[in-house]
């Protein structure tokens, strides 16, 4: 589904990935975990050119960037792309100006020229599907943080993406609202979407990732099945950046 | 003393005037509304010479009186061929200066708008004009009406300027039946009264306009 070869990005010349390959298999989630300042985020948001990758390439399903090129020419194809991948941000970003349904309808309107009709259907049921039915017409300052990036999911849904990336989506949340949105983003890894997720929360990757991986330096450390790499990593690094959260296990 | 007579004749000429200060006002500020915006575009998004253009004409046109700007236009301009009538020539002169105000007020309102926003619209495949259109100026025109609507009701007073260049504006009028009447204190007045309308409709409709952008800010 995803496939990245040799990603690199360079901010004023300091490099912040160093030559990233990544593949991401249909209905496979995967958590990317590391240090702030590893360049996870960086990782995530190149993969839809919301950052300008340095170099390498790009390709979900059949559309393909060569950031080794000039990235101007391709920007026709980076939205086709984006159309394609949906992104979660971790301040969710809901467009203060339209209302909750707004916000869901807005992409499949105004970007794929869906027909209104049929955008509204598809934005209640995926409202309903978040725990919102019954908001479409709020505000989006009138509602939690918790509610707002459940809106903000129910976009990127509404788009029908063939991939879905999280950055960090509970991170912005006051603690007591973690949970609802972790538990939509369980639910949609039940069903099987291609998801990849950039977070904190070491037990829910734990939990609801196929495969993580670790990432210090712009460099992937180690990668492996979810449940293998939390409980028995096998790079010296990654135990040390699991270890809070392997003594809290054991406590 | 003032006279009542006076007045009522003085009536059909004063509105006259009125009506071109309004026509002046209004393309002054549609016009400055499109060539600010334009400048601000420049300025946020174009490449460098565009970029040092627009704050060339921005400096320049706030930098100097528009009293002298309006001279030129109509009196200075026929020296080097182009020979104004003084009603497009004051159009141009305040579409012109209220194009350099504009378009400071837009760039700030639209570099006010938060990056998350482009990138949001840019995530569900919006291209740069779209995302513009449909999330960042619905926004930054709550930023950018309270001062757009101060500068509206500036420009209707500066219409005002045009007497000097012939247009038989307002004061114009105020003027020309003072001369002729020795009524000055009644005339100026009464002009100034209605100078005072118009401004007092315009705010009217500002408040109700920002109220109606601002309608998602609101608790409801």
């Amino acid at each position: 589904m995803i496939s990245v070869r040799n990603l690199k990005k360079a901010f004023k010349g300091s490099e912040v990935l160093k030559g990233i390959d990544l593949d991401v298999a249909p209905g496979e989630v995967v958590a990317i975990i590391g240090p702030s300042g590893s360049g996870k985020t960086t990782l995530l948001r190149c993969l839809n050119l919301l950052e300008e990758p340095s170099g390498g390439k790009i390709r979900v399903g059949a559309i393909e960037i060569d950031a080794d090129r000039p990235l101007k020419g391709q920007s026709g194809l980076i939205r086709k792309l984006r159309q394609h991948v949906g992104f979660v941000f971790q301040s969710f970003n809901l467009f203060p100006h339209r209302t909750v349904l707004e916000n869901v309808i807005e992409g499949p309107v105004q970007v794929k020229k869906e027909a209104r009709a049929q955008a509204v259907e598809r934005a209640r049921a995926l409202l309903a599907k978040v725990g919102l039915a019954g908001r479409e017409d709020a505000w989006p300052r009138r509602l939690s943080g918790g509610q707002q990036q459940r809106v903000a999911i129910a976009r990127a849904l509404a788009m029908q993406p063939d991939v879905i990336l999280f950055d960090e989506p509970t991170s912005a949340l006051d603690p007591e609202l973690v949970g609802e949105v972790l538990a939509t983003i369980r639910d949609l890894a039940e069903e099987k979407r291609t998801m990849v997720i950039v977070t904190h929360e070491m037990s829910f990757a734990r939990d609801v990732a196929d495969r993580a991986i670790f990432i210090d330096h712009g460099v992937i450390v180690e990668q492996g099945e979810a449940r293998a790499l939390f409980s028995a990593p096998r790079e010296e690094r990654t135990r040390q950046f699991l270890s809070k959260f392997l003594l809290d296990r054991q406590a | 003393m003032i006279s009542l007579q006076l007045i009522q004749d003085s009536v059909p000429f004063l509105l006259k005037g009125a009506g071109w200060t309004v026509v002046l006002s209004l393309g002054g500020m549609a016009f400055g509304l499109l060539l600010g915006f334009s400048l601000a575009l420049m300025r946020l998004y174009g490449y460098q010479p565009l970029r040092w253009l627009s704050r060339i004409y921005v400096s320049f046109f706030r930098g100097t009186p528009l009293l002298v700007q309006l001279f030129m236009i109509y009196y200075g301009l026929p020296q080097l061929g182009l020979q104004l009538e003084p009603l497009p020539a004051a159009l141009i002169g305040f579409s012109l200066n209220m194009g350099a105000y504009t378009s400071e007020i837009l760039r700030a309102a639209i570099a006010s708008i938060d990056r998350g926003q482009w990138e949001a619209a840019a995530s569900i495949g919006m291209s740069r004009a779209q995302t513009l259109y449909r999330a960042i100026l619905p926004q930054a025109a709550r930023t950018a009406l309270p001062p757009l609507g101060n500068s509206f009701i500036s420009l209707v007073k500066d219409t005002a300027l045009a007497a000097t260049i012939q247009v038989p504006e307002l004061f114009r009028q105020a003027q020309l039946i003072t001369a002729r009447t020795f009524e000055i204190f009644t005339m100026y007045l009464a002009a100034a009264l209605i100078y005072w309308l118009m401004a007092s409709v315009l705010a009217h409709f500002q408040a109700r306009l920002e109220a109606r952008v601002n309608r998602f800010e609101q608790d409801s």
